[in-house]
């Protein structure tokens, strides 16, 4: 059964988890979602949690009801480019924002990154 | 509206005692409906006789119990409650097949179909005799006997106890896969609250006889920001306000 962090509720860890899916291209624009029932099962709750990630999605535009269908990825291409953004940008901020509390120059973090990315590929 | 937002059971200053123990002092609690409720707490804390008096199994020396709204009393009562007990009450002569046979002859919300479904999701061989089975199995019978039935109220005592995590496991999922939760309530107590939480709603936590308190899960999480395991430790060892 999937785990969670303890100290965030759980429905926005699942929340966050489709949006990484979608973002990856896991889940593409026009995907049908799982069915609540379905969701429920693969990480072991309670349906109603899951009503609610479906809701909170819904509100941001990133998933749509189709009538007696179920819920569809949005096709809007623009909002997922947007949402792509604003994942990469928290990353990034947070990743900053560590490092300079660590005590790191911005040139030493760029150096870093760029070194990894090199060794990476 | 109507009905939908009543509490499908109210305890209204329900006291119990046995001999000279107090099990429950002046307890009150609204169960919603359409939700999963652990009630959580150490042994002895009153958990199994809270799930008892609502299921009209106890009655209580003091208060009222409303089950839909209506008192709880005579055996009508087990038309609207599907009790899973912690200890073995299937006929252990029985094949599952036949106690399930069983349970559709006297129970008129049993739903067969649902049953057979759920014996072939928890892969359960219904040509074994009852007194054969290992206690993961009894547990997946006992929750397929409870389930199967279209009761608005479901009570499970301890469904994860002494149960191996696979188990544990298939039970939980078993549970998520064949509730109606338009239509149906569960209140189940537990210690192993780790492994439950994500299936609850809302937890009442029980300590000598009283609820300590009543909070829905997420809450716990976003407002405490911390686990329900965690959370529990500081409930039970009063260290909540540090």
């Amino acid at each position: 059964m999937v785990k969670f962090d303890g100290n965030q509720p759980i429905y926005l860890q699942i929340v966050q988890k489709i949006i990484r899916q979608i973002v990856s291209g896991e889940l593409k624009p026009g995907d049908k979602l799982r069915s609540v029932r379905e969701m429920a099962v693969e990480y072991g709750v309670n349906p109603n949690t899951v009503q609610r990630v479906n809701g909170e999605l819904e509100r941001m535009g990133i998933i749509e009801a189709r009538r007696g269908q179920g819920m569809f990825v949005t096709e809007n291409l623009a909002l997922l480019k947007q949402l792509r953004e604003q994942l990469i940008d928290g990353q990034i901020s947070r990743f900053i924002e560590e490092m300079r509390e660590a005590g790191f120059e911005d040139a030493e973090i760029i150096d870093g990154v760029r070194r990894h990315l090199e060794k990476a590929n | 509206m109507g009905t939908m937002n009543k509490p499908i059971v109210q305890l209204q200053q329900v006291s119990k005692k046995y001999q000279r123990t107090e099990a429950l002092k002046d307890v009150s609690l609204d169960v919603p409906r359409g939700k999963i409720v652990g009630i959580v707490g150490p042994n002895g804390s009153g958990k199994t006789t809270a799930l008892k008096l609502m299921a009209g199994l106890l009655q209580p020396d003091r208060g009222k119990i409303l089950l839909d709204g209506q008192p709880v009393q005579g055996r009508l009562i087990s038309r609207k409650v599907a009790y899973l007990h912690e200890t073995d009450e299937v006929y252990g002569f029985f094949k599952i097949r036949e106690a399930v046979d069983y349970f559709h002859k006297i129970y008129d919300d049993f739903d067969l179909h649902r049953a057979r479904a759920m014996m072939e999701f928890l892969e359960l061989d219904s040509e074994k005799r009852v007194s054969q089975l290992s206690k993961g199995n009894m547990m997946r019978v006992k929750l397929v006997l409870t389930v199967a039935r279209n009761a608005p109220l479901v009570l499970l005592d301890e469904p994860l106890s002494g149960l191996d995590p696979m188990v544990r496991e298939s039970i939980i999922k078993g549970l998520i896969s064949f509730l109606d939760m338009e239509r149906q309530t569960v209140v189940l107590t537990t210690h192993e609250i780790d492994e439950v939480e994500p299936l609850l709603d809302a937890v009442v936590a029980i300590k000598n006889g009283t609820i300590y308190r009543f909070e829905e899960t997420e809450v716990i999480r976003s407002e405490y920001g911390m686990s329900l395991v965690d959370w529990m430790k500081r409930v039970y060892t009063g260290k909540e306000h540090d």
